[in-house]
């Protein structure tokens, strides 16, 4: 039985991770008073499932912690105990506690134990609290919802089946798992298990794969005997298992036709009621606070089960996907090399060759597509987290906020996604924290007490583009205005436009928050969030109206996998220019051209001096001329530097996938990867930012 | 002693490596067939800025990008002409940071030889002027004295992500 349980462990950390997200997002999506039972559901079996897969593991803790929030999901479920703000705030506090354990279990860290009992103390006492007062008619659930016919509820059921399972010993040498009888069981009903562990022997003389449990179940189901001794199956001969229905007539035991009992009139609330004692004195479930008070999630264009559902996928390593974009980016310049020669064919087959390569072209375009789009996830990835993050925050804040997404099926790829979570994240804290006013500034304001924060994300063009949008104070204009004066970053006479003035929030250690709190207002920040969204080529700007609220908009490029550039040409060697770097390309006379300090090369372009990069100097290579009138220069910026390339000449525009140099050979200042041209030649990304730096240190040397 | 590799999935050839030779001008050289990937035409290459001046460039190898290293410049003997019978073979070496692949120029392929390991005579110390520590050893093959190339020394510096190391720490 020596099997290596570790290899599984990623596979669980991994499922689990994924398992607390939906469960966050279902108690999310949970209604106070009025909840969904499939939401229930779900929510009970991701507990669940983490019990059983952390138990295997012998993660007691976890195994500990999750068994007393399933139990407390499980009375939800049995509706013994109704949704409260403060139920659903504490099996948030779970979701966060378990996180944090598998982490730690993960890293071999050590459990901070003691946040883990108090947070378990607080549900058992939850759980307590509730027993006690089941008797009481103001906690006695609402009948309606009960009825939902995905719930398995008690009511209705054929059979109370009464199960004895005593395992022999060499139940476990002979491979069966109890755990796995129980939770087929489970699957068949409303189980009850009570464990008998009186033959549990003292620990030294304890021998690890005997079996000395016995347990007492208790099932409320439709299903017949057949089905229950079905999941005892491979157990026979290995335990003594009595099996009677305590509800069926004595007649009828036996029946593999569940159809004949229904009509059973047994009442099941009778069954359920002998669990609780009546006591009076019962101090009432913390009572729910209005709804109105708590922040509500609006999902737009959402599918009731989005999220849920268990849709057919497999999981691939990135790995794998990216070998596979290396075969089709072969196959499409084997496929233009083909095109290219078929143009020299001449004769009766040269027309049925051309076609099938126009075919073969569709195809190849196609398959090209499909390749890109197994990397891209819909950026649901990113948004989930945020109704938690906005719940805490305006909990925290006292302030009302309603979050608003949509878009949330808009997809991109993997990288991109990953990146742009933390600038996402500060963007919405921004708003939530700045933006949105107190309730009664808002009410004074003459606007609804309930302020909404947007998340959208929609495709335009080659790029997706997402949305923060609030409908806060907006931002002072006049106040960012006479910091950035006080800060000198503007001249005391210069006038600015709105854009310019919006603008100077992204310059660093800039924050018009009167008083810096733990959330945000430090002003480390919006200058990051620009550089981080440049750094995935994209753009970020704002817009505001005092009063109204500001809205950030995101431009990202669909993948970093392919960009988008333009081809330059310096002597016998191609460059490509990411586009988005490129602000303009000119032809320069010589007389507009001034030399710094005998050596320098500057020229006037747009209201400034902008320095001249000899491309060639600083690649080494041998150009068509030296002159600066003879070549082009293509503005370009990076880093907020503005430098004038010069180059022989420009190509077209055109879409290139980027490969890595450090595959096979090592990072190269001044550029950020290559790519392989239509005829199989290779030719150098140009890394801009890394250029103007590599030109700045030759220049001070 | 270190290419055990080879001879032990061929226990029939008594000990014995499989090298591939080749010429530079008239020296002779040798490498652990184990390693080639392929051998292929001269093709031009894609200059790389930056780099030492042996290495030559990229070249696109079915979707993977792979540096040329003149092997001439490499242990400055006199440049030669590429012409299209110029070769480059494609191995593949062992670095610091996993398997890299890699184009040697060389003046020409001659030949498939059976190096027993026997008849592998340490490379002689020849004084500073000389840097011998990238010749595993040499033999001889029909009278003519075969070196054999340590590859993961010889080019392994090159590839080193040494240039780039201050640059990405501010970056």
């Amino acid at each position: 039985m020596a099997l290596d349980l570790a290899q599984f462990h990623d596979a669980f950390f991994d499922e689990s991770y994924e398992a607390l997200d939906t469960m966050e997002a279902a108690l999310l999506k949970l209604n106070v008073g009025a909840p969904d039972p499939e939401l229930i559901n779900t929510i009970f079996r991701v507990a669940h499932s983490i019990k059983g897969g952390s138990a295997t593991f012998g993660f007691t803790e976890v195994a500990s912690f999750t068994h007393t929030c399933e139990t407390l999901l499980d009375e939800l479920r049995g509706n013994r105990m109704q949704v409260t703000q403060h139920i659903s705030n504490l099996l948030l506090k779970s979701v966060d506690v378990m996180r944090e354990m598998l982490r730690c279990v993960q890293h071999k860290e050590p459990i901070d134990a003691q946040r883990v009992a108090d947070l378990q103390f607080d549900l058992e006492l939850t759980i307590a609290q509730n027993d006690a007062a089941a008797s009481s008619p103001a906690a006695a659930p609402a009948p309606a919802a009960a009825e939902a016919p995905a719930q398995p509820a008690v009511q209705g059921m054929a059979h109370r089946w009464r199960i004895r399972f005593k395992p022999r010993p060499q139940l476990l040498a002979h491979g069966n798992d109890p755990l796995r009888m129980l939770r087929e069981l489970s699957e068949l009903g409303v189980l009850e298990v009570k464990l008998d562990a009186a033959k549990l022997p003292e620990l030294e003389q304890l021998d690890a794969e005997s079996c000395y449990f016995a347990w007492d179940i208790t099932l409320e189901s439709d299903a017949g005997r057949d089905v229950i001794e079905q999941v005892f199956d491979w157990a026979e001969g290995d335990c003594e298992l009595e099996i009677t229905d305590e509800r069926a007539a004595p007649a009828e035991s036996g029946s593999t036709e569940p159809g004949t009992t229904a009509a059973q009139p047994e009442p099941a609330a009778a069954a359920s009621a002998p669990a609780a004692p009546a006591k009076a004195e019962a101090p009432a479930p913390s009572p729910a606070p209005k709804p109105a008070e708590a922040p509500k999630v609006v999902h737009e264009h959402d599918s009731p089960k989005h999220g849920l559902g268990d849709g057919s996928s497999i999981r691939v390593s990135t790995e794998k996907i990216d070998e596979l974009m290396n075969t089709v980016g072969e196959l499409v310049i084997t496929q233009s090399m083909l095109s290219q020669l078929s143009t020299k064919v001449t004769g009766p087959v040269a027309e049925q060759l051309r076609s099938g390569l126009a075919q073969l072209e569709r195809n190849m375009r196609e398959l090209q597509e499909s390749v890109m789009r197994v990397r891209m996830l819909p950026i649901s990835f990113v948004f989930s987290r945020f109704p938690r993050m906005v719940r805490d925050l305006s909990q925290r804040l006292k302030k009302q906020v309603e979050l608003k997404v949509t878009g949330e099926q808009t997809e991109l790829d993997k990288t991109v996604l990953e990146k742009i979570g933390d600038p996402l994240v500060h963007l919405v804290r921004n708003s939530v924290d700045h933006g949105i006013e107190l309730p009664e500034v808002r009410l004074a304001a003459g606007k609804p007490a309930t302020g909404t924060v947007s998340l959208e994300a929609y495709h335009k063009g080659g790029n997706i583009t997402i949305e923060v949008g609030d409908d806060g104070g907006g931002l002072d204009k006049d106040k960012i205005l006479a910091k950035a004066r006080a800060r000198g970053l503007v001249g005391p006479n210069d006038q600015l436009t709105d854009e310019q003035i919006y603008d100077l929030i992204f310059v660093a250690g800039f924050s018009t928050a009167e008083q810096a709190t733990d959330i945000s207002g430090r002003g480390v920040g919006m200058d990051v969030v620009r550089r981080n969204i440049k750094e995935l080529g994209g753009t970020i700007e704002v817009r505001s109206q005092r009063g109204k609220g500001s809205r950030f908009i995101i431009t990202l490029p669909l993948t970093l996998a392919i960009v988008d550039g333009q081809s330059v040409v310096v002597g016998t060697e191609t460059y490509i220019v990411p586009l988005v770097t490129i602000i303009e390309s000119l032809q320069l006379k010589p007389a507009m051209v001034n030399r710094v300090a005998g050596q320098g090369e500057v020229f006037w372009f747009r209201e400034q001096y902008v320095p001249i990069v000899r491309l060639h100097e600083v690649f080494g290579v041998r150009p068509r001329s030296t002159h600066l009138h003879e070549g082009l220069i293509m503005v370009v910026e990076g880093d907020g530097k503005r430098v004038g390339l010069f180059v022989d000449d420009l190509l077209g525009q055109q879409q290139v996938v980027i490969k890595s140099l450090e595959t096979n050979f090592r990072r190269v200042e001044g550029v950020s990867g290559a790519t392989i041209l239509g005829d199989g030649s290779v030719a150098l990304i140009l890394d801009v930012p890394g250029l103007i730096r590599v030109a700045s240190q030759r220049a001070a040397a | 002693m270190t290419t055990i590799n080879a001879s032990a999935q061929d226990a029939a050839a008594s000990r014995s490596n499989q090298v591939l030779t080749f010429t530079l001008g008239d020296e002779t050289y040798g490498v652990d067939i184990l390693r080639v990937q392929e051998i292929r035409g001269w093709s031009p290459v894609t200059r790389i800025p930056q780099t030492p001046p042996h290495v030559l460039g990229v070249l696109n190898l079915r979707g993977s990008i792979v540096p040329i290293v003149d092997l001439r410049m490499r242990f400055n003997l006199e440049r030669a002409e590429y012409t299209p019978l110029t070769v480059i073979i494609v191995l593949s070496i062992e670095s610091a940071h996993g398997r890299r692949d890699i184009g040697l120029v060389v003046d020409g392929v001659s030949d498939v030889i059976d190096v027993k390991h026997d008849e592998v005579k340490p490379a002689p110390e020849l004084g500073e002027q000389v840097s011998t520590e990238f010749i595993e050893g040499l033999t001889s093959v029909s009278g003519r004295m075969v070196m054999l190339l340590d590859i993961d020394k010889l080019v392994g510096g090159d590839i080193a992500d040494v240039a780039a190391l201050p640059a990405a720490a501010n970056a």
